[in-house]
């Protein structure tokens, strides 16, 4: 056969929405970095920032892999060795039109902030170290397989022989998720209830204010998510054409509808339309059209939009009746969300739309119910049951939580030896003005500026 | 000499620190405070979850006077301060034994 040639339009959209992508992570950091305390800000961010370095290394030494090699058996795995440290990968392959990199980066970022999200239910109170060793098993024994279920499609040629074995959500199943309500949003969302439930509450939860310390990050880390989603959604097509078109304006509307849902219960609940409840709208909208945007109308979208406003917004209260402290609402947004949208494909899914499927109230029947929801539970009782089998053993062996002390004192301090801000007040800069001595490195001699002082 | 000192709102402060100017005064002490009265505090919303905030806001004004104009200058900090509803604050003075103006060693009524 001749050679293909490269697409560059649809490289140059995979590679930027990858970037687009990217920014997510950070843009979370600054979302649940403004949600907590002054004195827990630095750990909060350095979750999302641990999660970067570690899973991208760990994304090319084997994880594209597990995920994106070719189906071990049962469509449960992919081969971990066929493509481990990225081999084979770097040459031009005569007969892709995309090069294999381009995919491997833009499905690592996926890895990454699928890892990030569960950092927002154990806000607060848990060891960095730990965080970081169970970032690494997770991926491994968690998402990279359930990446495989969900996004590694069989392949075939002309001759219609198979020439890639895929994972059994997509392809056994046909469950549609476009862009990972179950593989990224249920999946995190439920692994951040079970670790809630492992580290328990923090230390004064319900008894003192645990208010939001700058809803302005909140806003800009909203704003940064919603921009770096139209590369997650609208790069899934893994092609600049119609599909990427479709689904870039249902990820708009749905989100404005869904921040207009969660402001207007509030409204009608509170009686005021909050910034953080602006913030946490578009977050719920987003979260709940990312399975379902190659899948319905925009009307459709709109729909899903409003719903998800609504449904997270009386989810995010849960937590106090139930007793767990999901500190910054994963489950009430990330699950419910998730959950939410790709059951909304059961009812909602249009022909007319990309990817060609009738939903119930389209009179599709409930054939496609049946499938979104089989393909939600599975990965939501999968990954509830490892979370909490990795999150028991790290308890009991090298432990997750802080001292109770430094957590009441703040977990900057106690597990990164800084402090997030200095604003000039008497207690900031005090010791270095009334010593005259210039700041202190960590390895020297612990009598230096007595004597300088003396 | 006394140290008249006012807790004051907030937004307050621009008006009584203007009518304390035209009154004469030189030089004045402001400081953030916090605190609650009768106002007690108020209730805060996040994500439906209601918080109430026990401590206000509040701004701490100094002023050290002559014994004769204290009186005249509560008068007009009560006055400037005022916007009649809950939370105005409250204003008081204390006796002050000694007074020394750092740079020149001035004592007493010359450091005012």
């Amino acid at each position: 056969m001749t050679p293909l040639e490269i697409d560059t339009g649809n490289t140059a959209w995979i590679l930027t929405s990858a970037s687009l992508v990217l920014l997510m992570t950070p843009g979370l950091a600054l979302f649940y970095g403004g949600m907590v305390r002054a004195k827990s800000v630095l750990n909060m961010m350095m979750m999302s920032f641990g999660a970067l370095a570690l899973i991208s290394v760990l994304w090319v030494l084997y994880g594209y892999s597990m995920a994106f090699g070719n189906d071990i058996g049962a469509g449960v795995l992919g081969d971990p060795l066929e493509y481990i440290g990225l081999k084979g990968l770097m040459t031009d392959d005569p007969e892709a039109t995309l090069p294999a990199m381009a995919f491997v980066g833009f499905q690592a970022v996926f890895a990454i902030i699928t890892v990030a999200l569960i950092s927002g239910a154990i806000a607060d109170r848990a060891k960095f170290s730990t965080w970081m060793i169970f970032s690494g098993i997770w991926a491994s024994i968690v998402y990279f397989p359930v990446a495989h279920w969900v996004f590694d499609f069989t392949l075939t040629d002309d001759a219609g022989t198979v020439t890639h074995t895929g994972g059994w959500i997509a392809n056994n199943l046909a469950a549609i998720d476009f862009a990972g309500g179950t593989a990224v949003h249920i999946n995190a969302g439920v692994a951040g209830l079970a670790l809630a439930l492992v580290l328990g509450k923090r230390v004064g939860w319900r008894r003192d204010p645990m208010r939001p310390h700058n809803l302005t990050l909140v806003m800009i880390g909203a704003g940064l998510l919603w921009f770096g989603w139209f590369g997650f959604n609208a790069g899934s097509a893994v092609a600049a054409n119609n599909t990427a078109s479709v689904v870039w304006v249902n990820t708009l509307v749905a989100t404005g509808a869904a921040a207009l849902a969660w402001l207007l219960t509030e409204k009608f609940r509170d009686g005021h339309p909050t910034s953080l409840g602006a913030a946490s709208g578009v977050v719920a909208g987003l979260v709940a059209i990312t399975p379902s945007c190659s899948a319905v109308s925009p009307i459709g979208a709109i729909l899903i939009g409003l719903v998800a406003g609504v449904l997270c917004a009386l989810a995010v209260g849960l937590k106090y009746k139930l007793g767990y402290d999901d500190s910054l609402d994963v489950v009430g947004v990330h699950l419910v969300g998730g959950l939410w949208g790709t059951l909304a494909i059961g009812f909602l899914a249009t022909e007319e739309a990309p990817a060609g499927v009738n939903g119930l109230f389209y009179g599709g029947g409930v054939d496609q119910l049946w499938r979104q929801a089989v393909g939600a539970f599975a990965v939501l009782l999968y990954s509830l049951v490892l979370t909490l089998i990795i999150g028991f053993v790290l308890q009991k062996t090298i432990g997750f939580r802080i001292d109770e002390e430094d957590e009441m004192a703040g977990i900057d301090n106690a597990e990164h030896a800084e402090t997030g801000y200095d604003l000039g007040n008497l207690t900031s800069s005090l010791r270095g003005a009334l010593t005259g001595t210039a700041p202190r490195r960590a390895d020297e001699d612990h009598n230096h500026d007595e004597e300088v002082t003396a | 000499m006394k140290l008249v000192t006012a807790i004051i709102k907030p937004h307050m402060l621009d008006e009584v620190k203007t009518a304390l100017e035209s009154f004469g005064i030189e030089g004045m002490t402001v400081s953030e405070a916090s605190g609650f009265g009768r106002q007690r505090g108020h209730t805060e919303v996040y994500r439906g979850a209601e918080y109430t905030v026990d401590l206000v806001p509040k701004v701490r004004l100094e002023v050290l006077v002559d014994d004769e104009d204290a009186k005249d200058i509560i008068d007009v900090l009560v006055k400037s301060a005022r916007t009649g509803r809950i939370g105005d604050g409250k204003v008081w003075s204390v006796p002050v034994d000694d007074l020394v103006r750092v740079r020149t060693g001035e004592r007493g009524l010359d450091a005012l």
